[in-house]
């Protein structure tokens, strides 16, 4: 059968009101988002892509020679049995937690502005979250027993400790890998469609179709879809919350000073809120330039972006002080010397581009000149996520460099293989976020679709109502 | 009498294009007035108000949800504990074998994936899906309903179903080229 059931499309200027532009204005989004995967990549793309896969490949090298020799290669060592492996961890953890925040928290405020970068940020959570777990699966140095991880007894019929927070963080943070994927996931089969839809060669078709599992848009489908969504987005949000929460844990249950408060779990979610905001804002900027997507990600979603990363700095400056605060008045020697070792100490600089970044520089976000010049904000957005890099950094080493007794101090230096594996796992991030751009659609057309302002008389919320009572009405006077 | 040699596909329904959302969903609740119940409604979005306009139930996805979340919560708690007092106990901070507060974190870990996953897999097992081929599908252009288009479709299956005056009910609702859908 070769019959088309739509009428052809009318192209070419009409009344803004009609509602053919309505069409035309769905039909024009699915243009400009598929059309991002379906065009030639742009000519930026592969010069970016290779480049991301050299610096990837450093982090291969810097890996397998951890692996084949020790982590003795590792600048790592009594007293400072964690230094870059685990500031990155948390790093590329906190990250992923805007992604979420936006997807889930921001879905179920109703947030509708959140429609049009929640993909994106998803797929940045996603990659976040999967650099992030390059890092404790390599610390442990003989990586072939990190199935000692698994909670199976080992080789030894010994079970590993469910009371450890270590424990904890492996199902921590392989949870909210999973559910991650599968929110992200779902978000995108109805634009899979689209794509199987508009695929013109065979293996896009094979692919995209498989992927998109028969979607077809049926009623009978939404129905049960926009439940599934709402419940993961309801799942999500305890679950990003707890996710760095144990985290936090891993340093908060020990008893060295610096590490031992409780104000960590709340701290350290303001801050991966805060760090993954910065991201989405540094990669959005450009994103956002290169495609073309200003009339989707328009100045008012940075604006709002900015005003959540003001709002989270203040958050993280407060803890920065409570904990100074603590520390003084619980009268610990060992507490107050942690205190002013981070401040004083060999790590100073770290503390003090900490706060430069984290706590004075965003202050500038309270202008709105500052939040509507882009670039402006593009740098801002950079410099938060050096000063969260260093406030790991600062909170990991300088509390293990100098604890109880002064004569087991030590320092911490960075080999360069410490710091080619924290570029090239750089390198892979972005090599991920570029695949993602290259062969899937970046922005939520679905939902985008759902929230344009609908011409007519289509007001929602009464409809619903009305056509419950026009129905039953019906159906009362057939039975009549 | 029929005379072609070749057998006649089966008919399965008829299918009719609208303009847009609001067209659809008039459509969709004069054609559940007029009786008829086996419809569906195609969009590229979700449409406000269609899935009372189609008279669907309440999803039961909440509830397998809630399942999913209680057997995590069983297997991780009940694993965990028989892990702790029977297979390998073994005084951790000086606790009793059977503490509930350090197993906490893992239990609402498991739990929470446990339900994600169902929230998941069950929503595919209701909407039927991994489902690659529909007989809608071969309809050219019925692969507008991922991009900007909209349809009714009414079952053959329906009680109320006559093909004649179903395609006609359906153009007296505004669709556009009302035709067969063929297995």
């Amino acid at each position: 059968m070769n019959l088309s059931i739509v009428e052809p499309r009318l192209d070419g200027q009409q009344n803004p009101h009609s509602r053919m532009t309505e069409g035309l204005e769905y039909h024009r989004l699915t243009e400009q988002i598929c059309g991002i995967v379906e065009r030639p990549v742009p000519r930026w793309w592969l010069p970016a892509f290779l480049t991301s896969l050299a610096i990837a490949s450093g982090a291969l090298f810097a890996a397998t020679y951890l692996i084949s020799t020790g982590v003795g290669v590792w600048g790592e060592n009594q007293p400072v049995g964690w230094a870059f492996d685990i500031t990155n961890f948390v790093f590329w953890v906190g990250i992923g937690h805007a992604g979420t925040l936006i997807s889930a928290i921001l879905f179920l405020l109703r947030q509708k502005w959140r429609t049009s970068i929640n993909r994106f940020a998803e797929a940045m959570t996603l990659f976040a979250v999967a650099c992030a777990g390059v890092y404790p699966l390599i610390h442990i140095g003989r990586v072939w027993m990190s199935w000692f991880l698994a909670p199976v007894p080992n080789a030894n019929a010994i079970w590993p400790n469910f009371r450890s927070p270590l424990l904890w963080d492996v199902f921590a943070v392989s949870t909210y890998a999973t559910v991650s994927l599968l929110f992200w996931y779902v978000g995108m089969i109805p634009d899979l469609a689209s794509l199987r839809d508009r695929a013109v060669t065979r293996p896009r078709q094979v692919i995209y179709g498989i992927l998109a599992l028969g979607w077809r848009g049926s009623g009978r489908h939404w129905h049960h879809y926009e439940i599934a969504y709402l419940l993961l987005a309801g799942l999500a949000t305890p679950l990003v919350v707890s996710v760095h929460t144990i985290v936090s844990f891993d340093f908060a249950t020990s008893v060295i000073p610096g590490w031992h408060t409780t104000i960590f779990p709340p701290y350290f979610v303001a801050g991966a809120i805060f760090s993954g905001f910065a991201m989405v804002i540094t990669l959005m900027i450009p994103a956002r330039e290169l495609y073309g997507l200003k009339d989707l990600v328009t100045d008012r979603h940075l604006d709002k972006m900015a005003k959540v990363l003001l709002a989270t700095s203040l958050m993280v400056g407060y803890a920065y002080s409570v904990e100074l605060f603590t520390a003084w008045y619980s009268a610990n020697l060992y507490e107050r010397f942690a205190f002013q070792n981070r401040l004083f100490g060999p790590l100073a600089w770290g503390y003090a581009i900490m706060v430069l970044c984290n706590v004075a520089i965003p202050q500038l976000l309270w202008l709105k000149r500052v939040r509507e010049s882009v670039w402006v904000l593009f740098v801002i957005s950079v410099l938060v996520n050096v000063g969260m890099w260093f406030e790991r950094f600062v909170i990991i080493v300088s509390s293990l460099e100098r604890d109880f007794l002064p004569s087991s101090w030590g320092r911490f230096i960075p080999t360069w293989v410490d710091l080619l594996q924290m570029l090239g796992v750089f390198g892979l991030f972005f090599s991920l976020m570029l695949l993602f751009l290259r062969f899937l659609p970046m922005v939520a057309l679905s939902e985008v679709k759902a929230i344009l302002p609908h011409p007519s008389h289509f007001k929602a919320g009464h409809t619903a109502n009305e056509s419950v009572q026009a129905v039953s009405r019906a159906k009362e006077v057939q039975a009549s | 009498m029929n005379t072609d040699p070749l057998p006649q596909p089966e008919l399965l329904g008829v299918i009719a294009s609208f303009e847009g959302p609001e067209s659809l969903l008039e459509a969709t609740m004069q054609a559940r007035m007029a009786g008829y119940e086996r419809l569906d409604a195609f969009s590229p979005f979700p449409i406000h108000g269609i899935s009372e306009a189609l008279g669907l139930r309440r999803s039961p996805l909440p509830w397998m949800v809630l399942g999913g979340g209680l057997v995590g919560i069983g297997l991780a708690l009940g694993g965990m504990l028989y892990i702790n007092v029977f297979e390998y106990p073994i005084v951790v901070g000086g606790k009793p074998h059977g503490a509930l507060e350090p197993l906490l974190p893992i239990t609402f870990e498991v739990s929470l994936l446990f339900a994600a996953l169902t929230a998941v897999l069950g929503m595919f097992y209701l909407n039927g899906m991994p489902l690659l081929h529909h007989p809608l599908f071969r309809l050219e252009g019925f692969a507008r309903t991922t991009d900007d288009g909209f349809f009714l479709t009414i079952d053959a299956s329906d009680p109320r179903f006559e093909f004649k005056e179903t395609m006609g009910f359906l153009e007296s609702l505004g669709g556009k080229s009302v035709m067969r859908v063929e297995a």
